[in-house]
């Protein structure tokens, strides 16, 4: 069976391939939907069906390697186009592909109506492609390949629909911003690979354990160009700023974006080389930190925005702060478990949006949304569902199971500490405010005019419903794969992923304490509900008398233009630059060239003028040519 | 006989040049400048001529037989110019076709 893996990324890439060759030649849009979803789909059953095989009877070591051939081999250099399969590429490619799948299906029927639909799957699927490439790569070299073309399809998605230039901007933003990131990290393999002599991950790692002491400054400068690069792909503060106008993009990619793809590319680059990070207690340490600001300042974004999409899109930048959280305290798997959750969830929150939006005539706008719950249903409790998992609503949800981990691991972990837990639980409360504030103006309260012209709203159809269904099902249902001590004791994920990643080290194991812990996290949660209840629903005047108030209305200034990131970006790094190139324009040596450009026009349009178009002038300058050979001749 | 000095024929000859020669750089038509040209053309004849029989050699006579055919030749190709030029711009007047002024 393993020796199909290679298959399991290579059957996107083809489909890709097949559907650009196809695009000029007028295929039916039911041709290209079974090929792009066909594709994926069988991807993640070869991928369910080896992770079936993974868990029966594993591979020696719990690794298998597939290499295929010899990418390059430079003087001493060689990196190969090899697969590495542990149980931290299993979880990534099991989640990528199935989730991706169920992307793909809905987008079968979301994009029905686009022109675009054999460029949109063949881009989703190179997409799909890129992401298996990055998180099976057995060294950084071919794993950065996969980064790079990662990095490419969200640009090629963000800015699918072209004609508007605004999403070409985004398009560019998206990708601007995070080649930030990409450059460091490419610096940082350069890193790597002068110091270890190697690219392959497991050697990098065992060789910088046995050549580096902790804390050492290579170390150091190593894991913390990685971690840039990181940020860059993972949206953290200060490089956030691309993912909320990456919702230019049509609402499948989003959800392909934020849950099965790049955006979990930082966390899940971390958590391979978890190795080179324990050797820098100093850089995981800003990981945590990264992570922690991250999802504040999302959580804050995310409370005042009028974009369903864009809440969203906070919402993501927060909860893979989270992750960041996770990663920075060495609780390496709760980071993989809430990557895990956070795809089932903020898929299926993107998809069920999706619906919202397309049904409502492209509105975006939750305030002329509303009362939408009786009349999309289906929508509605899924979305319900996502909106819960969430914010972590306690002992159902999935989203509770892996980030109550979070949160003890931030609490008790050796790197971690209670001020880590204390903004982590205001991130939650945060992530149940907005959460819910977005369940209720979408679903809830006096249906707006807007509903109301547009009712009775046509139910989706199976390809739509069944993606939501079964997402909402795993956005229950995946949380009880590890639960915690208190409950249970059932950590099931976390012991099959300790044989890639090391268990982290608590220093407090006391299970009353655990218990608090999590007492107090559910009261949160509940608070945060009751808040967006209260703001939204019962007396949305409270929060218009704080609007008004000339602080309040600074402050909702400030979170709506994300803490003016954007503004500092182009105050400090756009306008400097494009000065800078001005002046560049304007130097003595351009001078020169100018000067000899001028002359040039300036002697041409005096010979223009001696071509008047006038017949006899041209003889006139003949007659005399002749008789001035012709006197030449005579006279000399 | 009375024989025609070559001066007077020469300075004929001359005078029916410059005749052409002013009669295809003032006038506009093209129709006139087409028989300026012939003008010229024939004045050359008639320098060859003169210069033949001054000489007593037939070679002047010969090369006015050249001068006619080369004449018919391109008057034939000329007066073509000229329908393609009248079609072009509906007129007849040369500058009316100064398209391609500097």
């Amino acid at each position: 069976m393993y020796q199909f893996l290679w298959l399991v990324p290579a059957i996107p890439l083809f489909s890709f391939v097949l559907l650009t060759l196809l695009s000029g030649s007028g295929i039916s849009k039911r041709v290209v939907a079974v090929i792009g979803v066909g594709s994926v789909g069988i991807s993640a059953l070869l991928a369910g069906l080896i992770g079936i095989n993974f868990l029966i009877a594993p591979p020696p070591g719990h690794i298998y390697l597939q290499s295929l051939w010899n990418w390059m081999i430079v003087d001493g250099f060689s990196a190969q186009i090899a697969f590495f399969l542990d149980d931290l590429s299993l979880i990534m490619m099991l989640v990528i592909t199935f989730v991706g799948f169920l992307i793909h299906l809905y987008s079968a029927e979301f994009m029905a109506d686009d022109d675009g639909y054999s460029r949109f799957f063949s881009y989703m699927n190179l997409f799909v492609g890129s992401m298996l490439i990055l998180v099976l790569a057995d060294n950084l070299v071919f794993l950065y390949l996969g980064w790079e073309a990662v990095g490419l399809c969200s640009f090629l998605l963000i800015g699918f629909w072209y004609h508007d230039p605004a999403n070409g901007r985004a398009a560019r933003k998206a990708f601007i911003v995070t080649r930030v990131g990409d450059a460091a990290m490419a610096i940082g393999l350069f890193l790597l690979f002068d110091h270890l002599g190697t690219l392959q991950i497991q050697q990098v790692m065992r060789s910088a354990i046995q050549q580096w002491p902790v804390g050492s400054g290579l170390a150091i400068a190593a894991t913390g160009l990685l971690l840039v690069g990181a940020m860059g792909k993972s949206a953290q503060v200060p490089l956030q700023i691309w993912l909320p106008d990456a919702m230019a993009g049509p609402s499948p990619v989003s959800a392909l974006i934020h849950a099965a793809t790049m955006v979990t590319a930082g966390v899940y680059l971390i958590a391979r080389t978890y190795a080179l990070f324990s050797l820098a207690p100093q850089v995981l340490t800003t990981v945590a930190v990264v992570g922690t600001v991250t999802l504040i300042i999302g959580g804050f974004s995310a409370l005042v925005q009028q974009d369903i999409k864009r809440v969203l899109a906070y919402s993501t930048i927060s909860q893979v702060g989270y992750m960041f959280l996770a990663l920075g305290v060495g609780a390496w798997s709760a980071a993989i478990f809430h990557f895990m959750t956070h795809a089932f969830f903020k898929a299926l929150l993107f998809l069920a949006a999706g619906v919202v939006i397309s049904r409502l005539h492209h509105e975006h706008n939750m305030y002329l949304m509303g009362g939408l719950r009786k009349r999309m249903p289906l929508v509605f409790w899924t979305f319900l569902i996502g909106a819960a998992s969430l914010s972590a609503l306690p002992l159902i949800t999935a989203g509770f199971y892996s980030k109550d981990q979070i949160l003890w691991s931030a609490w008790s972990s050796e790197l971690g500490s209670p001020l880590l837990w204390i903004f982590a639980l205001l991130g939650a409360l945060l992530t149940a405010i907005y959460a819910f504030r977005m369940v209720f103006l979408t679903f809830y309260g006096k249906a707006q005019p807007l509903v109301e012209e547009l009712s009775p709203i046509r139910p989706p159809g199976w390809r739509i419903a069944v993606p939501l269904v079964v997402l909402a099902t795993l956005s229950i249902g995946a949380g009880f794969i590890n639960t915690p001590e208190t409950l249970g004791n059932f950590p099931l994920l976390s012991n099959f992923l300790s044989h890639s990643l090391p268990q982290a080290q608590l220093v407090s194991s006391s299970i009353t304490l655990q218990l608090i812990l999590q007492i107090v996290a559910a009261i949160t949660v509940f608070t945060g509900i009751g808040i967006a209840y209260l703001a939204v629903l019962r007396s949305p005047q409270i929060v218009e008398r704080i609007r008004a108030t000339s602080a309040g209305a600074r402050l909702y200034k400030l979170w709506f233009d994300d803490w003016g990131f954007d503004r500092l970006d182009n105050e400090f790094i756009v306008y400097p630059f494009v000065w800078l190139a001005r002046q560049d324009k304007n130097d003595i040596i351009d001078r020169f060239f100018d000067w000899v450009a001028s002359l040039n026009r300036r002697f041409s349009r005096f010979l223009g003028q001696t071509q008047t178009g006038r017949l006899s002038y041209y003889l006139l300058g003949l007659a005399l040519g002749a008789v001035l050979t012709i006197a030449l001749v005579v006279l000399r | 006989m009375l024989t025609i000095p070559s001066y007077s024929g020469l300075v004929l000859a001359g005078t029916l040049f410059l005749i052409g020669l002013l009669g295809v750089l003032l006038r506009r038509n093209i129709i006139f400048i087409l028989l300026s040209l012939e003008i010229m053309l024939n004045a050359a004849g008639l320098a060859f001529v003169v210069a033949g029989s001054a000489w007593n050699q037939p070679d002047g006579q010969v090369m006015f037989i050249f001068i006619l055919a080369m004449a018919a030749a391109e008057v034939s190709v000329g007066l073509a110019l000229v329908l393609r030029l009248f079609q072009q711009v509906k007129a007849l007047d040369v500058n009316a076709a100064d398209e391609m002024r500097g």
